[in-house]
């Protein structure tokens, strides 16, 4: 059978060139990188030149970089940290309703803790409003949280006038872009952000491995503590390999982005175009304009059918695909992204995200196309509500 | 790997019974799109109260789907009386077992019965001690509490 992937927003295959990278730090180089001697010192450089790939693929310092297990760590920390240090300041956060967990979820339990969140709504296309931010910092404000790039309709954010309004409040402004690195050029100077996550998977890198970029000169404090690695900041035995890794993944995306951007782009729509010509009475989710999304998403709604049974019948011809239908979370909830865009619940039910990738290719996506319109056929057969007036 | 076990993944893949029955005894609806999940069922009933016939057709996850088709599978030849004891546990345990969280899912197939039978009891002014103060709803969703259903 035929294997086709199409979840590259969920995660990505470890390339080749980056497991070759990583080989040496599980065996040769096994070494404590805390460690005076040769092996320790080895695991060290490793480091240090993950470092310096990871700083250049965002423009950053090297002394800015911070290695975490993961891009929810790094999100975890900034939230958490920067609402310790700044207490004095305020005890307000603005961010969206559209965050990934790591961010929402977090605000929440900052909220239990004495933390005020303003969760600001964005338009159907998911798109934060410049004027709605403006209108809610106020003078006990001390973070601004806003995704780059939205994991599930691919949204991408005007960050740079967003970080200019918060800037020009003296408010803080992070952004989580684990969907952006890689996928869009992510600049730090440039969009003149305080802090920025990321995640090494999403990249073709391994699992595992995350980082934060704190701007030089800001202090938030150490998340995790009883060592000296990354700077006293975030202690624990580093995962070398996992970093080297992380770092080649870097280097990676950095020179072959826009090769990747356009590989990408160029699959995506025409996979959309293949979907329009094959099958009726379904709906695009997110920005109708391209160019203004992540360039391997498409999030389409299948009318009359739900995600999850769209879901198996794809895995059971080998293509992986991911649902904001309720039926397939743990709280049986609609996907809160297609909630916030305003998609009714029926439509968000249906909803499948599609993402292409480096080793996607145009005869996959006419295997999925193929597969795909006699899945969509099956199950309004199978649907009591198939072109049945005013169904929702 | 799968998300579900061989008989439920066999009951969505090939599920049996699927369909409207012309001109039924009895039909029934329970769900909505709204809330993931909706089924229809129809049922041909003899004058002895035997279920010939039984067909569905269900908006839903991979369970709501293998549900069904079990539900209909098991009351085909039952009694009225037999098929109004045919609970979403008894459900499940034919199919072998659902995930806890998708346990919900069979609740859909056991109204949806129901309801279909309420129809041919009003129809025909038949009384039975399984709907006895049984008010059918069709759309859980009009509950304030919105889609959730009881385990």
């Amino acid at each position: 059978m035929r294997h086709v992937y199409l979840d590259y927003s969920a995660t990505t295959p470890v390339k080749e060139d980056v497991v070759n990278e990583m080989i040496p730090y599980f065996t040769e180089k096994f070494g404590n990188p805390s460690s005076l001697y040769a092996p320790g010192l080895e695991a060290k450089e490793g480091l240090n030149k993950a470092r310096k790939q990871v700083a250049d693929l965002i423009n950053a310092e090297e002394r800015e970089i911070f290695f975490t297990s993961c891009g929810t760590e790094a999100d975890n920390w900034v939230l958490e940290g920067v609402a310790d240090a700044y207490k004095s300041k305020g005890n307000h956060i603005i961010t969206t309703k559209i965050e990934h967990h790591a961010i929402l979820h977090t605000c929440q339990y900052l909220e239990k803790h004495g933390v005020e969140v303003t969760y600001l709504d964005v338009d159907n296309e998911g798109f934060v409003s410049p004027a709605d931010l403006e209108a809610a910092i106020t003078d006990r404000t001390i973070l601004v949280s806003i995704m780059m790039v939205n994991n599930e309709v691919g949204t991408i954010q005007p960050i740079k006038e967003l970080a200019a309004i918060a800037k020009a409040h003296g408010v803080l402004f992070h952004t989580d872009t684990v969907q952006a690195i890689g996928n869009v050029p992510v600049d730090v100077k440039d969009l003149g952000v305080d802090f920025i996550s990321m995640s090494a998977h999403k990249i073709y890198g391994p699992k595992g491995v995350g980082a934060l970029y704190k701007r030089a000169g800001i202090n938030i404090p150490s998340f995790v503590h009883g060592g000296a690695q990354e700077k006293k900041k975030r202690a624990g035995t580093e995962n070398s390999a996992g970093i080297v890794g992380f770092g080649k993944a870097a280097e990676l995306a950095m020179n072959g982005l826009a090769e990747h951007a356009a590989h990408s782009d160029q699959l995506r729509r025409m996979l959309w175009d293949k979907i329009q010509a094959e099958i009726s009475d379904i709906t695009l989710n997110g920005p109708a304009d391209f160019t203004r999304r992540h360039p391997g998403n498409l999030n389409v709604s299948f009318d009359y059918v739900e995600g999850e049974s769209i879901l198996l019948l794809l895995d059971a011809n080998g293509i992986s695909v991911s649902t904001g239908s309720a039926c397939s979370s743990e709280s049986l909830d609609t996907s809160h992204v297609l909630n916030a865009l305003q998609v009714p619940p029926e439509k968000a039910n249906g909803a499948v995200r599609f993402t292409v990738g480096d080793f996607t290719s145009e005869e996959d996506l006419d295997y999925v196309v193929e597969v795909l319109k006699k899945v969509i056929d099956t199950l309004r057969k199978l649907s009591p509500v198939n072109g049945m007036e005013g169904w929702k | 790997m799968a998300l579900y076990n061989d008989t439920v993944m066999d009951h969505f893949m090939n599920p049996h019974n699927v369909g409207e029955i012309e001109n039924p005894s009895g039909r029934g609806v329970y769900g909505s799109p709204v809330c993931g999940d909706m089924m229809l069922v129809t049922i041909n009933v003899d004058e002895n109260d035997i279920i010939t016939e039984a067909m569905f057709k269900t908006y839903g996850c991979g369970s709501a789907i293998a549900s069904s088709s079990m539900a209909t599978d098991m009351i085909k030849g039952m009694t009225i009386d037999e098929a109004l004891e045919v609970s979403n546990k008894k459900i499940v345990e034919e199919l072998g077992g659902l995930p806890a969280i998708k346990i919900h899912c069979s609740v859909l197939a056991e109204h949806a019965i129901k309801n279909a039978i309420y129809d041919y009891a009003e129809k025909n002014g038949k009384h039975y001690k399984g709907l006895e103060g049984y008010v059918p709803e069709t759309d859980p969703d009009a509950h304030e509490h919105g889609c959730q259903v009881d385990e």
